[in-house]
């Protein structure tokens, strides 16, 4: 048994130190081995046994099926150490050791990272981990956001608060990514977790504001309520006052971000609520909140770290209506500012009141202002540290331009379409991403979204920016080729897996042919995300990319003439991989059935566009696999075939 | 914004996405379709896909979309929404027979495509509004309702047009629903015989 740790409470959520508990509160008796062959880890993210595992398991329970009592030194010793691993990958590797590592490793994990909901049982993950003080939890695959998975799918959050109640008592944090979860889901928080102290939820659904108030209601120490870009689908006369509900006395509150909460809420609870949490530092309103609120807000809290500006409108109160200036002297008491967002409505005319906090700025998302390059040039111009900037292509080339010449230091670029369809006009191109390349040097990663692109630009980017580990370009319109030589985009993207030698992650466009992926597959040896749409000729493009990105995780594929043996192509790597995903190509029922017969620990779900049909020989439109240690979900739906 | 050409109901434009027929007027009865397969195609149009003589060689293809395609460009409906507030709208009431609240769907969201897919995306939003166990199901003669898996209860989706008629929900061109339609009802299946019959296909 482990010997009560010493007392280091640490006021830093991330990463965990120990946190001082009588062992005899629910402390987990590390004999009671689990029956699970550790090799796999497929719970875990970034597992590098899954890379050397090629099945091997190794058997840890010792010679002749009797085991040696453990050595009780080593093991305090060894939970001592290995409190210090905090990174999922080595912590995997460290459990891979023999067997009283994998104990030891199991009792000292803090984090639990779940890539995917559906690869391990929530009673499995439980039973392996007993030290858990915080849960990071993935449902559904990306493409979800795009409106391609349809509803009802699955990612229920029920089941694994069912587990975690009971073995976690000391939760203190959680956070959800693409999953459904229900208000009286978000009551059990408080419920089973009186320690609890972060909730984050990112692209969630299924809950409304009578959740958030029971959560800030019940959650007495809460430091962190995150609700990034979630759906809210609340009438206006449903909604609940939330805020009102956190306790009247100081709160813990570090951080409140409701910007997607984008329904009215009760102003002066905020205010109050504001002025009574010290700790403060990250605050990002929706945008029923105008100018005149916000000044009242930072007035409230000088410390913040991060502000989320709401409409950044003026709407006269009872209080009139604020001047350029005045608000400009608000931000000028705001002297830790470093990362500004929101401006969701925005008065292009208040925006020079930021220019006091400009030089500070590490962060700036401008992705819902529509603004032009005379509005935002000038902001630019004096945000000479900036590191990561969002915006709307309607600041065009020439206001892309300003940026490199000023933020020399970027390391995170996103263009985003202010018209997300194919044949809109499109203002940023070839030209503006040149520039970048040239002004930026540091960049490391990069979303892009245009109409015209060329070779040249992009081979460019890849030789200016070599430290580039992210790398999406979105040409909209399908099957676009350069605009200039009309040639594909196939020396483009090669040029970026040559000569990008830390890149991770790729999202490729525009007119590609096979040649494009057989670079790929030759030069991307570190790709771990790959997102392939309306590219490729033939199925050698998937075995060029299954055959040569030995890191591949995530398969992202959609309209593109791959059919089954393209498919069959990824056999030997689908157990290397969190998840493989297509949709809209050339599949049929009988290859991936065969897939499915070949591969147990794989659940390979398909989707088809009219279930009636049943033939082996009619396509599949949506293909999902993953491996799993669970087997087949048993929460799928009528649409959903488990093969 | 996006040239939209006025389209015949039938969509079959989708299926091959490059053929002059596609943009062409032609006269045709709303509702009558040419065939059940190329409706089957029209979700995720993709020219490459369908004419295989077109898509093995490196020639670019014409940049004009017969249709839209779901979920490209890439954006999330979250950061859509968030942009498309200061765009045009139209915001409808949906009641629910049954259900005490009202939602409302924004028209607009769903333009663009061809008729049969803005129609499953509309109802796909139905669902997700409204009760997670409803399950929208398009019967083989294109008949579309909403069944809740509890109690088996079979919706109709209609709506009120400019005349104040109610109307099933389904039978003319995407555009000219938006126009017309004022507000919309999931009617329970029972109550719905009297409605104006679909034209004969």
């Amino acid at each position: 048994m482990s010997t009560p740790r010493s007392s280091a409470s640490s006021p830093d959520p991330i990463p965990h130190k120990s946190v001082t508990l009588a062992p005899s509160l629910g402390m987990r008796d590390p004999e009671e081995d689990s029956d699970s062959t550790p090799s796999r880890m497929s719970e875990d993210d970034d597992c590098s046994g899954g890379g050397g595992g090629g099945g091997w398991t190794p058997d840890l329970r010792g010679g002749g099926g009797r085991w040696a009592p453990p050595d009780q030194v080593l093991e305090i010793v060894l939970e001592s150490v290995l409190e210090f691993l905090t990174a999922a990958r080595d912590r995997n590797a460290a459990s891979l050791v023999c067997r009283s590592w994998y104990r030891a490793e199991a009792q000292t994990r803090r984090e639990l990272f779940i890539g995917n909901c559906y690869a391990v049982s929530p009673r499995r993950a439980v039973e392996r981990f007993g030290g858990v003080r915080a849960v990071v939890l993935k449902g559904k695959p990306r493409f979800a956001d795009f409106s391609l998975v349809p509803h009802g799918w699955g990612a229920y959050v029920s089941p694994w608060f069912a587990a975690l109640g009971p073995a976690y008592p000391r939760l203190e944090r959680i956070c959800l990514k693409r999953m459904t979860v229900s208000d009286d889901e978000l009551a059990l928080i408080p419920r089973s977790f009186p320690l609890f102290k972060e909730l984050s939820l990112v692209c969630c659904d299924g809950f409304s504001t009578r959740g958030l108030a029971i959560i800030a209601e019940g959650c007495r120490h809460l430091r962190v309520l995150d609700l990034t870009e979630d759906y809210f689908h609340e009438e206006e006369n449903e909604v609940v006052d939330w805020i009102s509900k956190f306790p009247e006395s100081n709160t813990s509150l570090e951080s409140l971000v409701f910007d997607c909460v984008s329904v009215p809420f009760n102003f002066e609870a905020l205010e109050a609520l504001v002025a009574r949490s010290p700790a403060l530092r990250r605050l990002r309103v929706n945008d029923h909140v105008s100018i005149e609120q916000l000044r009242c807000l930072m007035a409230r809290a000088p410390r913040l770290t991060h502000l989320g500006t709401g409409s950044f409108r003026s709407e006269p109160g009872s209080g009139g209506t604020s001047s350029v200036s005045e608000l400009a002297t608000s931000f000028a008491a705001s002297r830790s500012l470093v990362c500004l967002s929101g401006f969701l409505d925005v008065n292009a005319e208040y925006l020079p009141a930021i220019y006091p906090v400009c030089a500070n700025l590490t962060s700036l998302n401008f992705s819902f202002a529509s603004l032009t390059a005379e509005e935002i040039i000038p902001v630019i111009n004096h945000c000479v540290s900036l590191r990561t900037f969002w915006v709307l292509d309607t600041v065009g080339d020439e206001g892309l331009r300003a940026v490199a010449e000023t933020c020399s230091d970027l390391r995170e670029l996103r263009v985003f379409p202010l018209d997300a369809t194919e044949d809109s006009e499109g203002s940023v191109s070839d030209i503006g991403l040149q520039a970048i390349s040239e002004g930026c040097r540091k960049l490391e990663s990069i979303l892009y979204f245009c109409q015209r692109m060329t070779n040249a630009a992009v081979i460019a980017m890849s030789e200016n920016c070599p430290n580039l580990v992210v790398f999406r370009l979105c040409i909209m319109g399908r099957h676009r080729p350069d605009r200039i030589t009309g040639e594909p985009m196939d020396e483009g993207f090669g040029a970026i897996v040559m000569n990008c030698k830390k890149l991770t992650r790729l999202s490729v466009s525009g007119l590609l042919t096979d040649k494009a992926f057989a670079y790929i597959g030759k030069y991307g040896k570190l790709i771990k995300t790959l997102s392939i749409a309306f590219a490729g000729n033939s199925d050698m493009s998937l075995q060029h990319v299954f055959e040569g990105c030995t890191r591949l995780q995530k398969l992202e594929v959609r309209d593109s003439p791959f059919g089954d043996k393209g498919l069959l192509s990824g056999m030997n790597y689908f157990y290397n991989m969190r998840f493989f995903w297509m949709n809209s190509c050339r599949l049929t029922a009988k290859g991936c059935r065969d897939v499915a017969q070949q591969m147990p620990n794989l659940v390979v779900e398909v989707m088809k566009e009219h279930p009636e049909d049943e033939g082996e020989t009619d396509t599949v439109d949506k293909l999902y696999l993953y491996r799993s240690l669970a087997g087949p979900r048993n929460d799928a739906p009528s649409f959903v075939n488990i093969l | 914004m996006s040239v939209e050409t006025e389209r015949s109901s039938t969509e079959s434009s989708a299926a091959s996405g490059l053929d002059f027929e596609d943009t062409a007027l032609t006269l045709r009865l709303p509702g009558s379709s040419s065939s059940d397969t190329d409706r089957k195609r029209a979700s995720t149009s993709d020219p490459s896909c369908r004419s295989p003589s077109a898509a093995a060689s490196d020639s670019p293809p014409s940049p004009k979309y017969a249709a839209r395609v779901v979920g490209w460009p890439p954006v999330r409906s979250y950061r859509k929404n968030a942009l498309a507030t200061a765009a045009a709208s139209k915001f409808v009431k949906v009641a629910v027979d049954g259900a005490p609240y009202l939602r409302k769907v924004d028209l607009t969201a769903y333009a663009g495509y061809t008729s049969s897919t803005s129609y499953d995306q509309l109802l796909a939003a139905l669902q997700d509004k409204f009760f997670s166990h409803l399950t929208f199901r398009k019967l083989g003669n294109q008949e579309m309702k909403l069944v809740d898996t509890v109690s088996g209860t079979e919706y109709v989706p209609t709506y009120e047009d400019k005349d104040g008629d109610w109307m099933l929900v389904g039978d003319v061109p995407w555009r000219m629903f938006v126009e017309t339609c004022q507000r919309l009802r999931l009617m329970k299946s029972s109550e719905a015989v009297n409605l104006a019959p679909r034209a004969a296909r």
